[in-house]
């Protein structure tokens, strides 16, 4: 080995960076060249020098704790970022909750001016009852029904006579449904009072009939032709719908 | 406090201000919390020390960004290691007071090579992992450094060095 690749092993050699072979050749080196040998004896002074130097820097002794403090607020900041999603859900949640709230009032409000009809419906039947006040023309004649409206309302209803299917007509009165005033037309079935309120409706689209129970009574209600019906009775439903089938057609 | 040891040694020497290496191992310590998933196992120590050491880096741009300019003299490398004095007085008159001002007075890149090879005894292949530079870098940036440790050591006492201004 010559000198000159010895003096830039030397130090990887003192640093314990080479492997076993270029160590003994060093070392071989080191006993036969005498300035090579210098070399290295100044460089291992440095090292002992930089040993002995206490050149170790010591933390100061509060450090621990305050990086400790440092690293728990982290860790704090750090949960609470890891509970982020959770309220994203809570966030996601609560917007389907009022969508869900908004989508139940709309269509409850809808329904509910249906359920307040319906109530005025059944008020309207259960006084006609009642108040012995069950038509205001008692015949019947279809003829003689839907003439007397004339000059009472503005539409004229379509009467119908419908005694040979089992439902006598009784008569006609006016009433008022929907803040408006209507035809009610009263037919019979045995005993049972079938009334039928007629007028034109604010709605543009037909409706199919609609059955409904509602404090023993069955109401049938649909739209057609710019009309809305309304059949309320104490009648069994199969019959009051077969009612309804003949109004319609 | 894993390391602690270490990691504040190595941000005293690089920021040679003890003040500034507690508010840069805090830094380290949270980077290291944050980062832990970037561990990829095995000793832990290299790992720690490299973030230290970027730590000190990021904050020696914000605070002291001309010290990471300042070069070695070129003319420092010219100086062979046949002229050092041969003498063995070296040993005899190592003042350790000195030896740690040398040290201090040298390049943030060269101090960092010698404390992880001198202090914390790491190969060099740690040392080049680290400090994000080939291992000949390594070998090169330790060997310059030494010599003008040896170079400080058999100077003038009071000569200053130019950096140290």
């Amino acid at each position: 080995m010559r000198c000159e690749e010895m003096q830039k092993l030397l130090e990887a050699y003192l640093d314990g960076e080479l492997d076993l072979m270029r160590n003994l050749e060093i070392e071989k080196h080191l006993q036969e060249c005498a300035p090579c040998a210098l070399l290295h004896k100044n460089q291992q002074a440095l090292r002992q020098a930089i040993h002995s130097a206490a050149l170790y820097f010591s933390p100061p002794a509060e450090l621990p704790n305050r990086l400790r403090a440092t690293l728990r607020q982290a860790s704090k900041a750090e949960t609470r970022r890891s509970f982020l999603p959770w309220r994203w859900v809570m966030v996601a949640s609560a917007m389907v909750l009022v969508a869900a709230l908004v989508w139940f009032l709309v269509a409850t409000r809808k329904s509910s001016t249906e359920e307040l009809l319906m109530q005025e419906v059944i008020a309207s039947h259960v006084r006609s009852l009642m108040a012995d006040h069950l038509t205001d023309v008692a015949s019947s004649d279809q003829h003689t029904v839907k003439p007397w409206f004339n000059g009472k309302l503005d539409f004229s209803p379509n009467v119908k006579d419908l005694a040979e299917q089992g439902f006598p007509l009784l008569g006609g009165r006016l009433d008022y449904l929907a803040n408006r005033p209507v035809v009610a037309l009263v037919y019979q079935r045995q005993k049972h009072r079938i009334n039928l309120f007629i007028w034109p409706s604010t709605k543009e689209t037909d409706e199919a009939e609609k059955i409904t129970a509602r404090q023993g009574y069955q109401v049938i209600h649909w739209t057609t032709s710019g009309m809305t019906y309304w059949i309320i009775s104490d009648l069994n439903e199969s019959d009051l719908y077969e009612f309804s089938r003949l109004v319609r057609t | 406090m894993p390391h602690l040891v270490a990691a504040y040694n190595l941000a005293r020497w690089l920021t040679r201000n003890a003040h500034d290496a507690e508010d840069v191992v805090q830094e380290a310590y949270l980077r290291a919390f944050k980062f832990f998933g970037t561990f990829r196992g095995g000793d832990c120590r290299p790992w720690l020390l490299t973030i230290v050491r970027n730590t000190c880096y990021t904050w020696m741009q914000q605070n002291r960004a001309a010290e990471l300019k300042d070069n070695f003299d070129e003319a420092m490398e010219s100086l062979e290691s046949t002229t050092l004095n041969p003498e063995a007085r070296l040993l005899a008159i190592v003042d350790h007071q000195r030896l740690r001002q040398a040290l201090e007075a040298l390049p943030v890149e060269f101090r960092e090579v010698m404390v992880l090879r001198e202090l914390e005894g790491l190969s060099y292949k740690e040392i080049a992992d680290i400090a994000d530079v080939p291992i000949g870098t390594v070998m090169s940036r330790l060997a310059r450094a030494r010599k003008r440790l040896q170079q400080g050591l058999l100077d003038n006492p009071h000569k200053e060095y130019p950096h140290e201004v």
